[in-house]
């Protein structure tokens, strides 16, 4: 049972309480979206859960196992990736490379098997770029392999970084703002995407500002506002909740 | 090209001479005697003439007056390339073994000397090349190791009678180890403040070198090391160490390759493209950086052990902070993360100012012109790195 638990999660920056009391949980085969106004701390979710940012109290905990004082290539071996909402790709490596560096915890040859390039390490390297390969296929960025990730259009790289987290073989993927920039038919290729990455048995948490993809695709919601969870529930409760409208209208 | 394009040119030109005057009459003109012009303008006469027929030339060929001769040429050029493209990689490497390997026959002991320290600056380079060109670590204090790496033979060899085998793997593993220890504190650190801290280090492993009289004896040195023997045979002429540090140069050129295009390599490279995500992507950076210190250090500490035995002396003042910034200068002309560019940067910058010997006191001058010139026209190196596959520069 792959399953993320926040459990009343609090982060301060010395007076700043970013958040205060989180607590939700992704389950099996679900695909929550954090939604919120700006500055609501929906980042800092995801920077807490991957080990950017350590809580100033409360857990985080995965298949029952506490992630929190992990480091972040720790919480990634654990089976959970995560994209960026300004794009961080290598940007001087190819697209495969791109993912084949996320195999890095998947694999173990060291420095003695790649100088003497053991049969092992051989087996391993091409394990690396096919499971690499096939993430990019998957992201349909498939005639792209070569390309340096800084030459690919805007709408290539935001699915670039989708592929190098699956890259990674994760069973939870958190992703921050994927369709933030993407005109109309790319948000919809976007959330065909995400209904097939959850096909794969895949979980996923994601950030989202346009209501669009979030209420498409997402089975249950949960609002921040201000480091605080203010609503919880399945999408069509959601965008009648008053609290919702209030905190991005205003009164 | 049109006239503006033209007028544009010139324009720069004019700039770019009168530029040169600037700083060449003070370099001429100011003498014991009092001030003098008559020498500046011959040579700046020379030069500006130069400088008009070159540009002359230029605008010829620009208006197409010389295709007579540029298309053949370029046709030749662009068949050389096709030739390079289809030859397999072995055999042109074959080549450039085989020339290396039949080097010292044709040549005689002054040309051996000058290519036993291209062959040292060859693993030193590709050593920093590790920790500057691929994890993107900029170390100031990378000669340390090769100081390292030279005591560690020197004394073993001094005090134990090791042999130079036996004492070669010793001498990487000690100056990996002085890289971990070099390296852990600053692990923290990214950009300049890292540059300065490893200056530092640099700069006390070489005044430990010079201090330390019990092990080191000091500024004097050690001397009387060994040469490397084989079966008891010793190597004492300098074509024999050629092939000694020849061999240490092939292997450390192909463990770099396999290295660079291992999932070590590639983490060390998503570190120097981007540290968080490379950690968040599950690259345990800490301990990759002290790898990449560690494994920098190893080939310099191979180079440094060959140093000290065909030396026969090692002395502080060989591992000063010079060094350290030639070596740099080296992996940054050449070409960050490329082999063959490192490889043409330590020629360029060894090999070059050996042939430049003529020029004797302007040697340095021009050695310091052609380094601007370069990192102004080809700032990514001579030579600069590639990735595995085709890359969309390469296809337009």
């Amino acid at each position: 049972m792959a399953n993320l638990i926040l459990d009343d999660i609090c982060v301060r920056f010395g007076g700043l309480q970013a958040l205060t009391d989180v607590a939700f949980s992704v389950g099996e085969g679900e695909v929550v979206g954090l939604i919120g106004p700006n500055g609501a701390g929906k980042t800092t979710v995801f920077n807490v859960i991957t080990g950017v940012y350590k809580a100033s109290s409360g857990t985080a905990s995965y298949d029952g196992n506490v992630i929190t004082g992990l480091r972040p290539y720790q919480v990634l071996s654990m089976g959970i990736a995560r994209t960026f909402q300004n794009i961080r790709l290598f940007q001087n490596m190819t697209a495969l490379e791109n993912c084949m560096v996320a195999q890095h915890s998947r694999s173990k040859s060291g420095v003695v098997g790649a100088i003497l390039r053991s049969p092992g390490q051989m087996r391993e390297e091409a394990r690396i770029q096919e499971k690499s390969q096939k993430a990019l296929e998957f992201m349909g960025l498939g005639d792209v392999t070569d390309e340096v990730a800084s030459n690919l259009p805007y709408g290539h790289q935001r699915r670039l970084e989708i592929a190098r987290a699956l890259a990674s073989e994760p069973q939870t993927i958190l992703l921050d703002e994927p369709a933030a920039g993407l005109n109309p038919s790319e948000s919809m290729d976007l959330m065909n995407s995400i209904a097939r990455i959850t096909e794969l048995g895949i979980n996923v948490l994601m950030v989202e500002h346009d209501m669009k993809v979030v209420m498409g695709v997402c089975s249950r919601i949960v609002v921040l506002d201000h480091g605080v969870m203010i609503a919880e529930g399945v999408p069509e409760n959601i965008r009648k909740n008053p609290a919702v409208i209030e905190a991005y209208l205003g009164q | 090209m049109t006239t503006q394009e033209s007028k544009k040119l010139w324009l720069s030109c004019g700039v770019g001479l009168i530029w040169f005057l600037i700083i060449l009459w003070p370099l001429l003109g100011i003498t014991p005697e009092g001030l003098e012009f008559g020498k500046t303008f011959k040579v700046f006469g020379y030069v500006a003439v130069g400088v008009v027929i070159l540009m002359l030339f230029y605008q010829v060929q620009q208006a197409g007056k010389l295709n007579f001769v540029g298309t053949p040429l370029k046709a030749t050029s662009v068949g050389i390339g096709k030739i390079y493209e289809i030859t397999p990689r072995w055999i042109l490497l074959g080549i450039v073994l085989a020339l290396a390997i039949a080097f010292p026959l044709v040549t005689g002991r002054y040309a051996h000397d000058v290519s036993i320290s291209v062959l040292i600056y060859i693993c030193l380079g590709l050593g920093l090349n590790i920790v500057v060109g691929l994890a993107g670590l900029l170390d100031l204090g990378y000669i340390a190791f090769y100081g390292v790496g030279a005591y560690t033979y020197a004394l073993m060899s001094l005090h134990f009678g090791l042999s130079f085998w036996l004492c070669l793997p010793i001498a990487g593993v000690t100056a990996a180890i002085a890289g971990c220890i070099i390296g852990y504190p600053t692990l923290r650190m990214r950009g300049d403040y890292l540059a300065i801290v490893t200056l530092g280090f640099g700069e006390i492993v070489r005044l430990i070198l010079n201090n330390w009289m019990g092990l080191t004896n000091g500024p004097n040195g050690i001397m009387g090391i060994l040469r490397p023997e084989i079966f008891g045979f010793q190597l004492n002429k300098l074509w024999m160490l050629y092939y000694v540090i020849l061999g240490i140069a092939v292997f450390t050129i192909l463990a770099v390759y396999r290295l660079n295009f291992s999932r070590i390599g590639r983490a060390w490279e998503a570190i120097r493209e981007d540290e968080t995500a490379a950690e968040l992507m599950g690259v345990n950076t800490f301990l990759l950086k002290l790898l990449a210190y560690a494994m920098g250090a190893t080939f310099a500490g191979f180079a440094g052990a060959f140093f000290a035995a065909r030396m026969r002396f090692v002395g502080p003042e060989s591992f000063s902070f010079l060094e350290s910034a030639m070596v740099l200068a080296m992996v940054v002309l050449g070409g960050m993360g490329s082999i063959p560019g490192v490889i043409l940067g330590v020629l360029a910058l060894v090999a070059l100012p050996e042939v430049f010997r003529e020029f004797e006191l302007y040697r340095m001058l021009v050695f310091g012109g052609v380094m601007t010139l370069m990192m102004l026209i080809r700032p990514a190196g001579i030579w600069p790195a590639k990735r595995v596959g085709r890359r969309s520069e390469e296809a337009d």
